[in-house]
C-alpha cells in the first residue's frame, strides 16, 4: 500500500578554493559551513553592514587561513536541513518535505545558503582567496559527485518489484531531469553534448555502491524511520537541477511512480534490455530519438516509454487519487506539466528553454556556437557549461537567465529566503527546526530520527522521531506554545506520547 | 524509427499557415536575435577570464 511520499534531496556541491597555494577541498567545505553557522548563531545578517562585524576580527589577522573547527562541520539548521562535509564536498540535505513544491523550495533555499556561506567564508579568508561552489555533478574529467533523492516507501513492497519498475523509470526520466553536459566521461563514447551529467557514471543495474561502479538502483537500507513500516529509497541517478520546473517534475513524477509500484498498479512489463547501455544511449541523444528495447512495448524512444508511465499515472490518479503524492492539486499539476513536457520533447526539445536545465544550457551554448563559430570542443563552451552552475548570484549564468526573464520560476524569492530559516510545517522537520530555533544551546544532537536535549541536571533526554509525518506544526504547535523550556517540553512529551510515536 | 518521425511531421495545411506568416515571423526572429545578442554580451561581461585555464583547473574529488 502506498505511504505518504515524504521526500528530501541531498546535494554535494562542487567546490574550489582559489588563490590558495595548496587548496584542500575538505578545509574549504568546512570553512563554508562554519562560516554560515557562526554567522547564524550570533544572529548576523550579512546583507546588513553592522559595526559589530569587525569586532570579531575575521580576516584581519593577516594571511593565515583560520583554524577549522571540525566539530561544527555537521550542522543542523533551523529549517530542519542538514549541512555538512561529505567526500570532500559541502553537502546540503533538505529537510523532509511532503510535496514536490516544498522540495523545490527547500532545495532552492540550499543554493541561497551556499551563496551566503561563500560570503561568510570570504570574510574568513586572507585577501585574494575565495571559495566558489557549483551546483553540478561532474568536473568533466571523470569525477562525479551526487544529487540524491530520498523517498519514503512502504516496507512491505518487495524490493524486486521496486527494482523491476524503477530501472526503466530511471533510464528514461533523464529526458527531463538532466542538467546537460559537454562531452562524455568514464569511458563513454565521445559526444558533443549530452542530456545528463550522471549517466556516464552508472555501471551496474542494482547495488550498494555510491562512489564507484554506481548502480542504477541503490540498495542502501537505512530508513531513518520505523524500519518495520518504511524503507527510504535512496535515488542516486539524478542530476542537480537549477530549473525549478525540472526539480518539481523530477520529484513529483517519481513520487507518483513509487505510489503506483507500492499499489501494484504497473500492469505491463516495462523491463528495458541492457539498461546500463540504454541509459548512456538516451543521455547521448539531445534530439530524444534514441531507442530502447522494452519487454511489452518493443522498440521505443525514452519519451514513448514516458508516455506509457504517464498513461498509467493518469489512470492511477482517477482510480486511487494522489493524496499520498503531495495532494490532488499539486499531483494534478505534476501530471499536466509532465504531459506538456513530453509533448514538447517530441516536437522540439528547444521549446523547453527555461524549464529544463539540459535544454536551457544547450540553447545557451548553441547561441555561442553560432555567434562565435565555435567547435564543441572549444574550452569556452566548457567554461560556459560549468559557470551555468556557479552558485554566486553575480556569476551564475543560470541566474543571468533568470534575471533576463528566460527561466520560469515556481516560487517567489521571498518564499525561498524564508525557507532558509523556517522548517516545512508538514513533517517532523518542524519539530526539529523549532527546537533548534528556540533552544539551540540545549540541543546536544539532532538526527533525522531523534533529537537529544540537555534539560539541566538530569541525564540527557533522547526524543525519538521515528514517524516522518508526525511532529508537524499541526501536531506540536500547541505544545510549543505551552512550554518555555526544553525541560518542560520533555516533561510534556513523556506525560503524553513523544512526537514521533503515533 | 522512420515511421514515427513521419507521423510527427506537420500536416500540409499547417505548413501553409507558416508560409503566410513569414513577414511577422522574420520580424519576431530579428527581435529574438537582438535579445539573444544582448544577453550574450551581458554574459560575456561576467564570464571567467581564461576559459582554457579555467576548464583545466576545474578538478573535483569524486563524491557519491
Amino acid at each position: 500500500m502506498a505511504v505518504p511520499k515524504i521526500v528530501g534531496i541531498e546535494t554535494e556541491y562542487g567546490v574550489t578554493l582559489r588563490g590558495a597555494p595548496d587548496p584542500n577541498p575538505v578545509v574549504a567545505s568546512s570553512l563554508l559551513i562554519n562560516g554560515y553557522v557562526e554567522q547564524r548563531r550570533v544572529g548576523w545578517d550579512f546583507e546588513d553592514e553592522t559595526p559589530g562585524r569587525d569586532a570579531r576580527g575575521f580576516a584581519r589577522d593577516g594571511a593565515q587561513a583560520p583554524e577549522v573547527e571540525t566539530h561544527l562541520v555537521n550542522a543542523v539548521l533551523t529549517n530542519g536541513a542538514r549541512y555538512y562535509v561529505d567526500h570532500a564536498h559541502p553537502e546540503y540535505s533538505t529537510p523532509e518535505c511532503s510535496d514536490p513544491l516544498q522540495v523545490v523550495r527547500y532545495d532552492k533555499a540550499g543554493e541561497r545558503i551556499l551563496a551566503r556561506s561563500m560570503e561568510a567564508a570570504r570574510r574568513l579568508l586572507p585577501p585574494g582567496q575565495e571559495i566558489v561552489v557549483y551546483k553540478n555533478n561532474s568536473d568533466g574529467k571523470g569525477n562525479s559527485y551526487g544529487c540524491h533523492e530520498n523517498y519514503l516507501v512502504d516496507r512491505n513492497v518487495p524490493f524486486a518489484s521496486l527494482v523491476r519498475n524503477l530501472i526503466p523509470w530511471f533510464v528514461t526520466r533523464q529526458v527531463f531531469t538532466g542538467s546537460g553536459k559537454v562531452g562524455a566521461e568514464n569511458g563513454a563514447e565521445a559526444v558533443d553534448y549530452q542530456i545528463s551529467q550522471r549517466a556516464d557514471f552508472f555501471e551496474e543495474e542494482v547495488g550498494l555502491e555510491t562512489t564507484l561502479k554506481r548502480p542504477i538502483v541503490n540498495t542502501r537500507d537505512e530508513p531513518h524511520a520505523d524500519p518495520q513500516k518504511y524503507r527510504r529509497l535512496h535515488v542516486i541517478v539524478g542530476d542537480a537541477n537549477l530549473c525549478e520546473v525540472a526539480t518539481f517534475l523530477k520529484v513529483g513524477t517519481t513520487a507518483i511512480v513509487l505510489c503506483m509500484i507500492e499499489d501494484g498498479f504497473v500492469d505491463k512489463d516495462l523491463t528495458i534490455a541492457s539498461p546500463v547501455a540504454a541509459m548512456r544511449r538516451v543521455s547521448h541523444d539531445p534530439a530524444c530519438r534514441a531507442t530502447v528495447e522494452v519487454a511489452d512495448l518493443g522498440t521505443c524512444t525514452a519519451v514513448e516509454l514516458q508516455w506509457e508511465f504517464l498513461r498509467l499515472a493518469r489512470k492511477y490518479a482517477d482510480e486511487t487519487g494522489l493524496e499520498h503524492c503531495g495532494g490532488e492539486e499539486l499531483g494534478g499539476s505534476v501530471l499536466d506539466r509532465w504531459e506538456q513536457v513530453l509533448g514538447a520533447l517530441e516536437r522540439d526539445p528547444a521549446e523547453l528553454d527555461g524549464q529544463l536545465d539540459w535544454v536551457t544550457k544547450h540553447n545557451l551554448l548553441q547561441a555561442y556556437v553560432e555567434r562565435d563559430g565555435l567547435e564543441w570542443s572549444d574550452p569556452k563552451l566548457g567554461l560556459l557549461a560549468v559557470q551555468y552552475h556557479d552558485v554566486r548570484p553575480g556569476r551564475s549564468l543560470y541566474e543571468r537567465l533568470v534575471r533576463a526573464g528566460k527561466v520560469e520560476r515556481l516560487l517567489s524569492e521571498a518564499e525561498v529566503l524564508e525557507a532558509m530559516g523556517e522548517p516545512p510545517p508538514t513533517t517532523r522537520a518542524y519539530f526539529r527546526g523549532t527546537c533548534l530555533a528556540r533552544w539551540a544551546d540545549s540541543v546536544v544532537a539532532a538526527n533525522w530520527d531523534s533529537l537529544v536535549l540537555d534539560v539541566g541536571a538530569d541525564p540527557l533526554r533522547r526524543i525519538p522521531m521515528m514517524e516522518p509525518t508526525r511532529g508537524s506544526k499541526m501536531h506540536v504547535e500547541q505544545l510549543f506554545a505551552e512550554v518555555t523550556t526544553p525541560r518542560q517540553l520533555v516533561e510534556r512529551l513523556t506525560a503524553s506520547s513523544p512526537p514521533g510515536r503515533s | 524509427m522512420p515511421e514515427r518521425e513521419r507521423k510527427q511531421k506537420p500536416a500540409p495545411k499547417e505548413r501553409e499557415e507558416v508560409v503566410e506568416d513569414v513577414p511577422a515571423a522574420s520580424e519576431r526572429g530579428e527581435k529574438l536575435k537582438e535579445d539573444i545578442d544582448d544577453l550574450l554580451d551581458e554574459i560575456d561581461a561576467v564570464l571567467e577570464d581564461n576559459a582554457e585555464e579555467f576548464v583545466r583547473n576545474y578538478v573535483q574529488k569524486g563524491g557519491q
